[in-house]
């Protein structure tokens, strides 16, 4: 029977400086490297994809099946990059991952270019996290000077150079293609797939992409083996996640689990939610996975049953809002960030997250009528599936599950000429008990 | 080139120096294809000039063998490259919908009317830039505001008014779980790649990064190990 949370890549981050070398290496650290070396890279390619690791980015794509797409007889460099740039609202797993223990990341990052053959690989980090972006730099730094990055790396005769790069400021930049243009020094829009990066991504090379998470639980499934990590988590969706809850819950923060444990859990573990206070509204994975309401707290957080539910699991950020909040106010904002972080590249999104708003902050403000819940869902239509990339589709999310489980609430807005609520008493520091 | 004036009332100059432009090309050769060390270059120049200027736009297109029209559209691409001077400190509250329901809006809205200062406007003694930014991967800490690209984590109108007042008044502040607060040039030269030795400064998390490991220790929960591995999910 597994335990209810399943702590692995958090388990260290209440060491004594656990961003250290020392620290890591004092708990095992960088053990997992001579056992991958003493394998095949097709051996480790086959365990990641035995323990049935999904990306853990969002999309969930079998991770080993990726890495097993790369052409190995393409004469070109292969390479690794790893998609730091955590920016998805409601995300906040890798940073503090990265900060607490960064070399989790470097050793992850060693074992999976192994796999994969490359021998250069990058972390495109956001740029808008110096204290993390310094203790990458630390580490990788240590890591060189350990022997575990640069040339015959434990005897081992496999080289590896890791590079740490920071990003500039771009939401876009998490979606992979746009990441490879931020990382070729050019503006981040997406590229058109196919070719997809496997076969021609970084420099017109074979590349994989992967999250943070997803590569730092690989050297525990080669520590481990491919069974402990299959052996949690649900059928299809093995193993264990970070899960970020935030907003209205006793306590906020991380709460790394197997896969498959519901959010009723979590806001029991998290002391329920603020007193006095019940949950209207949630996002499962990020703003861009449709809301759910009270009425999906048994809904297993896996990638199939939340599927099932309407929406996605995403990256298992769980924004919590309770009666307080305006659900129009909250997913006004949501779509002004979209419109602000669209790339311009395709007509639906650049243009249609504009309308998005500027419907939307009527209807926020009392004005307009019914007719424009249609015209917004008329909107989301002609952007769900017509954009370039997943940015577009994830800006419709908020809006059509909305209207879907609240449609009340925006009527009431047209009904009472503007918000019926107090903005005050949803926020942190409102008197315990305010009214909503 | 002439000196010109800039908003914050100070002279700044001209071309850029040998250091830098050694600097430059120390980023661009770090990668396998130049053009990749451009972002990071980009943050060198704003380090070194206090904002993205047109001298810094061409010596990064002269290092890389591209025009400096290239250049310019990658440094309007991305939020954190700045025309504009920028203070001493960059004060950026998060106003995406989570931190803004938790009372980031009512922060912003305080700040701008103690610094009379607009969003992604500097105060007159240049010491501070004021913007609302997106999620900065803290929403546990809600609501957030980042100095100079530090955590401010747990935020409110009080302690942010408290926070911008020391900063102007020169006293140290620290980030909640980083370092000891350093200028905006100062931490883009980290972001461009050349580090300020100062990673073992701050704890390795926070509270809330911490709340489900402490009740797995009270419990006693693992995820197991190999040997340990139950055949039941």
């Amino acid at each position: 029977m597994t335990d209810t949370l399943t702590p692995v890549l958090t388990d260290n981050w209440d060491a004594d400086r656990a961003w250290t070398l020392a620290s890591y290496e004092e708990r095992g650290g960088y053990g997992a490297l001579d056992k991958a070396f003493a394998m095949t890279p097709d051996d480790v390619i086959a365990t990641v994809k035995d323990s049935g690791l999904r990306g853990r980015g969002g999309a969930g794509f079998p991770t080993g099946m990726k890495w097993g797409f790369i052409p190995q007889d393409n004469p070109r460099p292969k390479y690794l990059v790893v998609n730091a740039d955590e920016s998805e609202p409601g995300t906040c797993k890798d940073i503090p991952l990265m900060m607490a223990s960064p070399h989790t990341l470097v050793e992850g990052v060693i074992v999976s270019s192994y796999a994969i053959r490359a021998n250069t690989a990058f972390i495109y980090v956001r740029g808008e996290v110096l204290h993390v972006i310094r203790r990458l730099q630390r580490a990788v730094q240590e890591a060189y000077l350990a022997g575990h990055l640069g040339t015959n790396i434990h005897g081992s005769g496999y080289d590896l150079d890791l590079i740490v790069h920071a990003g500039a400021g771009a939401y876009i930049c998490g979606e992979e293609t746009a990441l490879l243009e931020g990382l070729e020094g050019r503006r981040g829009q997406p590229r058109l797939r196919p070719p997809f990066p496997a076969v021609a991504g970084l420099y017109a090379s074979p590349t994989v992409i992967n999250n943070v998470e997803s590569i730092a639980s690989v050297p525990s499934i080669i520590t481990n083996g491919a069974a402990w990590f299959a052996g949690m988590g649900t059928e299809k969706s093995n193993g264990f996640g970070i899960f970020s809850l935030s907003g209205h819950v006793t306590n906020p923060g991380q709460y790394e689990a197997p896969l498959g444990i519901t959010l009723r859990e979590l806001i029991d573990l998290a002391g329920g939610m603020r007193e006095g206070h019940e949950l209207k509204f949630w996002t499962p994975g990020g703003s861009s996975t449709p809301l759910l309401t009270p009425e999906h707290l048994d809904v297993p957080l896996d990638f199939e049953s939340v599927g099932a539910a309407g929406s996605m699991l995403g990256t298992r950020a769980l924004q919590l809002f309770d009666e307080t909040t305006c659900v129009v106010r909250a997913v006004l904002r949501w779509t002004e960030f979209y419109k602000h972080e669209s790339c311009g590249k395709c007509t639906p999104c650049r243009e249609g997250t504009w309308w998005l708003t500027q419907t939307l902050a009527r209807l926020e403000k009392g004005q307009g009528d019914e007719a424009d819940l249609d015209l917004l869902l008329d909107q989301c239509d002609n952007i769900l599936g017509r954009s370039f990339c997943a940015l577009g589709d994830g800006a419709t999310s908020p809006i059509s599950s909305s209207i879907q489980h609240f449609r009340d609430e925006y009527l009431a807005h047209l009904t009472h000429g503007g918000c019926p609520f107090d903005p005050a008493a949803s926020t942190a520091f409102a008197p315990v008990g305010a009214p909503a | 080139m002439s000196s010109e004036s800039n908003g914050a009332g100070r002279l700044e100059r001209a071309a850029l120096d040998e250091k830098t432009w050694a600097e430059l090309r120390e980023i661009a050769d770090r990668y396998p294809e130049k053009r990749s060390g451009l972002l990071p270059m980009l943050h060198l120049v704003q380090s070194v000039e206090g904002r993205i200027t047109p001298e810094g736009i061409e010596a990064c297109a002269e290092i890389l063998g591209i025009s400096a029209a290239e250049v310019n559209g990658v440094a309007t691409f991305y939020t954190m490259y700045k025309r504009k001077p920028v203070g001493d400190y960059h004060v950026g509250v998060c106003t995406n919908t989570l931190c803004a329901v938790m009372g980031g809006d009512l922060i912003f809205e305080r700040l701008k009317d103690h610094l009379d200062v607009g969003n992604d406007e500097t105060t007159e003694d240049g010491k501070i830039t004021l913007e609302h930014v997106e999620c900065n991967a803290a929403c546990d800490y809600a609501p957030v505001m980042m100095v100079n690209w530090e955590f401010m984590d747990n935020q409110t109108p009080e302690s942010a008014v408290q926070v911008v007042d020391d900063l102007r008044a020169g006293r140290e502040v620290h980030s909640t779980r980083g370092a000891r607060l350093c200028t905006w040039r100062e931490a883009e030269r980290v972001l461009a790649g050349f580090p300020d030795d100062r990673a073992d400064e701050g704890p390795a998390a926070g509270p809330a990064s911490l709340a489900g490991l402490a009740i797995a220790r009270e419990k006693g929960w693992t995820a197991g190990t190999e040997s340990s591995k139950g055949e039941s999910k």
